[in-house]
């Protein structure tokens, strides 16, 4: 694939995140401040709130595997976990984490547990768009070219 | 790079107007922000420096203690390390694990030798009772989450503004929200929701509800400072 297609390609996959609300105007605000001085911010950004997120979401779920669930410290988690994904835009992962609090603030395992995985699955697809993004994008500095804005 | 371009912008000046900066404090503003989310440490850094800021980042509100020097249990006069910068504002989250940014303000707004630096406090939760809360006790903004480059900018503007004017510290969040409730701590004249007083004669503030702008006459230092050219031609 040559460069202008690659180009194409990242601007159309990009367009499709916002358009399928898995990332909102925050991800854009951080993409603004990325510059030639600072030519990895969004990665960098992006690799902490994985590893912030799967290690809230392996504590989740321990905490759910627990005899006597801690449902306070699971809110505080799931509050930083919507804390994160809100800084850098993972729109669907933000709101679930909202429903999941409402389930801890009432003590409701069964709504816990269902969100639990709702954000599970929604924080894998995030994490592999933009990893592909990602890859699109280095391919395209690799190939010579810049990413378009 | 806001480093470079500040020590360039002094020597130019000094050339021209032979205005010696020398002695004067860095014109950098130094922030202190305080956040537990390694996430958000790292946008807000950013956007700091990108606003021209020297920036400290710490994980806690007892770090920030620490590194202010009014930990209790920790008596320092340096302060881990960094050569003692003074602290022009302070930028922290609300919810914190240990300290609250409540608390953390609390702390600094009773301390002496800090409660004139101007906390401004970050929360996901736009509650206004919260917010109220943090106003009283003399928070000088409150910023909803997620923190934009404009938020940063409004803050580091008027800080800007208030350093290098040695005025008194306006309601600014009194004119976006039409509330003021803070203490009257210096004295000032009530301020009510309505256009702010002027604070000097020589200084005229619109009651913009989104940007500061207080025109004061600028000596050829401010006049050039990048932050002041940005609130200058930034429009909301």
């Amino acid at each position: 694939m040559d460069l202008i297609q690659l180009q194409r390609q990242l601007v159309d996959y990009r367009t499709s995140l916002y358009h399928e609300g898995f990332l909102d105007e925050q991800f854009t605000q951080l993409q603004s401040l990325q510059d030639e001085n600072n030519p990895d911010f969004v990665v960098e950004v992006v690799s902490l709130f994985f590893e912030d997120s799967e290690r809230l979401l392996n504590e989740l779920s321990k905490a759910l595997e627990q005899q006597i669930i801690d449902f306070k410290r699971m809110d505080a988690q799931v509050h930083q976990l919507k804390g994160s994904s809100s800084s850098i835009g993972a729109h669907r992962v933000q709101k679930l984490c909202i429903v999941f609090r409402n389930y801890c603030e009432v003590h409701n395992v069964e709504g816990c547990l269902k969100c639990l995985q709702q954000v599970k699955h929604e924080y894998g697809i995030i994490k592999t768009k933009l990893e592909s993004m990602f890859q699109l994008e280095q391919q395209i500095l690799n190939a010579g070219g810049s990413i378009p804005v | 790079m806001a480093r470079n371009g500040g020590v360039a912008w002094m020597r130019t000046t000094e050339k021209i107007d032979g205005y010696d900066l020398s002695t004067s404090d860095t014109e950098e503003v130094h922030v202190l922000a305080v956040d537990d989310s390694l996430v958000d440490r790292k946008v807000i850094e950013r956007l700091l420096r990108i606003s021209s800021c020297k920036v400290t980042a710490v994980d806690s509100g007892r770090r920030a203690l620490q590194y202010l020097g009014l930990d209790e249990e920790i008596q320092k006069k340096e302060t881990n390390g960094f050569d003692g910068l003074k602290v022009d504002l302070i930028i922290t989250d609300y919810c914190m694990p240990g300290m609250t940014g409540y608390e953390l303000l609390k702390k600094v707004k009773e301390s002496s030798a800090f409660r004139e630096i101007p906390v401004v406090i970050m929360s996901s939760e736009n509650v206004i009772a919260r917010i109220d809360r943090c106003l009283e006790e003399g928070a000088e903004d409150f910023i909803v989450k997620p923190v934009k480059l404009s938020d940063v900018k409004r803050i580091i503007d008027y800080t800007t503004t208030e350093l290098r004017e040695g005025e008194q510290r306006e309601g600014a969040r009194a004119r976006r929200r039409g509330i003021n409730k803070r203490k009257q701590r210096e004295g000032d004249d009530d301020l009510s929701s309505s256009p702010p007083s002027t604070l000097s004669s020589s200084t005229s503030s619109s009651p913009s509800s989104s940007i500061q702008s207080a025109t004061a006459p600028l000596s050829p230092s401010t006049l050039d400072s990048p932050t002041r050219r940005l609130k200058m031609t930034s429009s909301e």
